[in-house]
């Protein structure tokens, strides 16, 4: 096909060169120049710059945060997907397309009023203090607008393979003798799991980066509350432009090998789906 | 549209599908519609007179929503020429390191906004030999409006081309292939045949890119030094205005109109996705005859 297409259709060395150009100019030499600033730092300054008390403060609060985030938008997302999907109520649609103002509001947007909403005399966060959470300024805060950014991504992971989820297996499940719970457990839970598991990783992902939604609840307090991305920004305001270079190599390993693994789990799902 | 359940084995009780109603609502409600609620609520509490001076009286508000009008469409029509560059030549040709390039295309997505914009002021920073050297012949770029614009196009940088190249790739070459035969220059075919084609696809990436650029608040807050009535994007313009502490009804003013902009853009969304499965539709029917 490729020795065909090439002879009949045009275009091919101009299109090609010009993406790898942009590329290039955009994205793979501002990286490099990422790497080649932190390489300014000796082996030791780059082991002090990237693991210090604080900054392993920030990989843990951010690791951690980003995965319970993630883990409870598996769960949250099964049941709206579902429920879009399986149900028919009035307001459906509505509620579907409103799954995406996570993907469409800016972050700091959602970063403000959520702070707002959700700090000690805020509409609802006056009703976590009884039950003693701190709603703002707190690791509390952090996840949960970390949940919002990232709840679009198992909804719509899920959804498609649900929709697509063949009713004669069911029927035949059903017609064997399975109850409805088995069905679910045997028959339905199997082929959701690699869906949900790509939308976890990449919501998790997602959530690693994210910077503005995070900095209005976190209060930005260093060994408490500061994300890794946080302490790169601060770092910068302090002019330590290697030592932010430093971090930045490390969130940069971390999150490519991660989208490595979303190609991974991507690529299972659709053997699985076949 | 997606088939109805029917038969009595994928009906679930009448307590589990309510459990399940309820909880979405709530899910939703809480998650995301009380916290626009809230954005309009605020930003028009004090009326509509209030509102539109919170938003037209302060020059440097007015400026915000310039600069970002003008810096978004920008970074949209650069990702739009390389997205379709891409697609062009991921869709239609088959060459050594292709699947390396559509991984490289994504990478941007994974990259920490401000990682994103920190990577262009090691580059163009005025302390760096590119930067010392732009200064010197007058350009600025870091604190400037070109930084803006270079950070907002690496954060959406795959929006287009990643929209386009599945779409691109499911149009097929027949048209194109038949267009050259009849003695269509390359140019001819590409604006007659293959743009109308992938218009949906590409008016869908744009959109995306689009939201994405207007919101952008890490990458810039990084690049721009967030210096009003300069270099300050609504998000940016936002955040200082409920720093300042007395300006909150201004500050809510402005985060409605980003908000109003998303909703907008989720229309669009809706509309173009109803469009896309309509030509869907039609281009599968002939072939649904057995």
């Amino acid at each position: 096909m490729s020795s065909t297409n090439r002879r009949v259709l045009p275009g091919f060395s101009l299109s090609l060169g010009y993406t790898m150009l942009y590329l290039s100019l955009l994205v793979l030499i501002p990286l490099a120049v990422c790497f080649l600033k932190a390489a300014d730092l000796s082996f030791g300054e780059f082991w002090t710059a990237v693991w210090n008390p604080r900054a392993v403060a920030a990989y843990k609060l951010t690791f951690f945060a980003s995965l319970t985030a993630a883990a409870i938008n598996v769960v949250l997302g099964l049941i709206v997907a579902w429920t879009l999907v399986r149900y028919e109520f009035p307001g459906r649609h509505i509620l579907d397309s409103l799954v995406d103002i996570p993907f469409a509001l800016p972050t700091a947007v959602a970063g403000i009023v959520y702070a707002k909403l959700y700090m000690d005399e805020g509409p609802l966060g006056q009703f976590l203090v009884p039950l003693g959470i701190k709603g703002a300024h707190s690791v509390f805060g952090i996840v949960l607008v970390l949940v919002f950014t990232g709840f679009p991504f198992v909804v719509r992971t899920v959804q498609p393979v649900l929709e697509d989820l063949d009713k004669e297996v069911e029927e035949a499940s059903a017609v064997l003798g399975g109850n409805r719970w088995q069905t679910f457990y045997r028959v339905i839970m199997p082929v959701l799991i690699p869906p949900a598991l790509t939308g976890f990783t990449l919501a998790f992902a997602r959530a690693i980066g994210e910077y503005g939604s995070v900095v209005f609840i976190s209060g930005n307090k260093a060994f408490e509350t500061e994300i890794a991305p946080m302490l790169i920004a601060n770092r910068l305001e302090e002019n330590a432009y290697a030592e932010a270079a430093a971090v930045a190599v490390v969130l940069l390993v971390f999150s490519f090998a991660l989208l490595v693994v979303i190609n991974l789990l991507e690529r299972w799902s659709k053997r699985h789906a076949n | 549209m997606q088939t109805k359940p029917a038969s009595p084995t994928r009906t679930d009780p009448w307590y589990i599908r309510g459990t399940l109603i309820v909880l979405t609502f709530g899910i939703i409600g809480l998650l995301v519609v009380i916290p626009i609620v809230k954005v309009f609520g605020e930003a028009f509490r004090d009326g509509i007179g209030a509102y539109w001076t919170n938003l037209t009286g302060d020059p440097e508000t007015r400026h915000s929503i310039f600069l970002t009008l003008m810096v978004a469409p920008v970074a949209v029509a650069l990702n739009t020429v390389f997205g379709i560059a891409a697609a062009w030549c991921i869709a239609r040709f088959r060459f050594p390191g292709r699947t390396i390039l559509i991984t490289l295309i994504d990478l941007p997505f994974s990259v920490s906004p401000v990682v994103a914009g920190l990577m262009f002021v090691l580059l163009f920073g005025s302390r760096t030999p590119v930067g010392a050297w732009l200064m010197a012949h007058g350009y600025q770029v870091i604190f400037a409006p070109p930084g803006l614009v270079l950070a907002t196009a690496f954060v959406t940088f795959p929006f287009v081309a990643r929209e386009l190249i599945p779409i691109m790739e499911a149009v097929g070459t027949e048209e194109e292939v038949a267009a050259r035969s009849l003695g269509a220059g390359g140019w001819a075919m590409f604006w007659r045949v293959t743009l109308p084609n992938v218009k949906w696809g590409l008016l869908y990436g744009m959109i995306l890119c689009n939201a994405r650029a207007m919101g952008e608040y890490g990458a810039i807050y990084v690049v721009s030094g967030r210096i009003g009535g300069v270099t300050s994007t609504m998000p940016i313009h936002v955040q200082k205005l409920f720093e300042s502490g007395n300006k909150d009804a201004a500050a809510y003013a402005l985060a409605s109109l980003l908000t109003l902009l998303a909703i907008l853009t989720l229309f669009i969304k809706v509309m173009i996705e109803r469009k896309l499965r309509q030509d869907q539709a039609e281009a599968a029917k002939p072939m649904e005859a057995p």
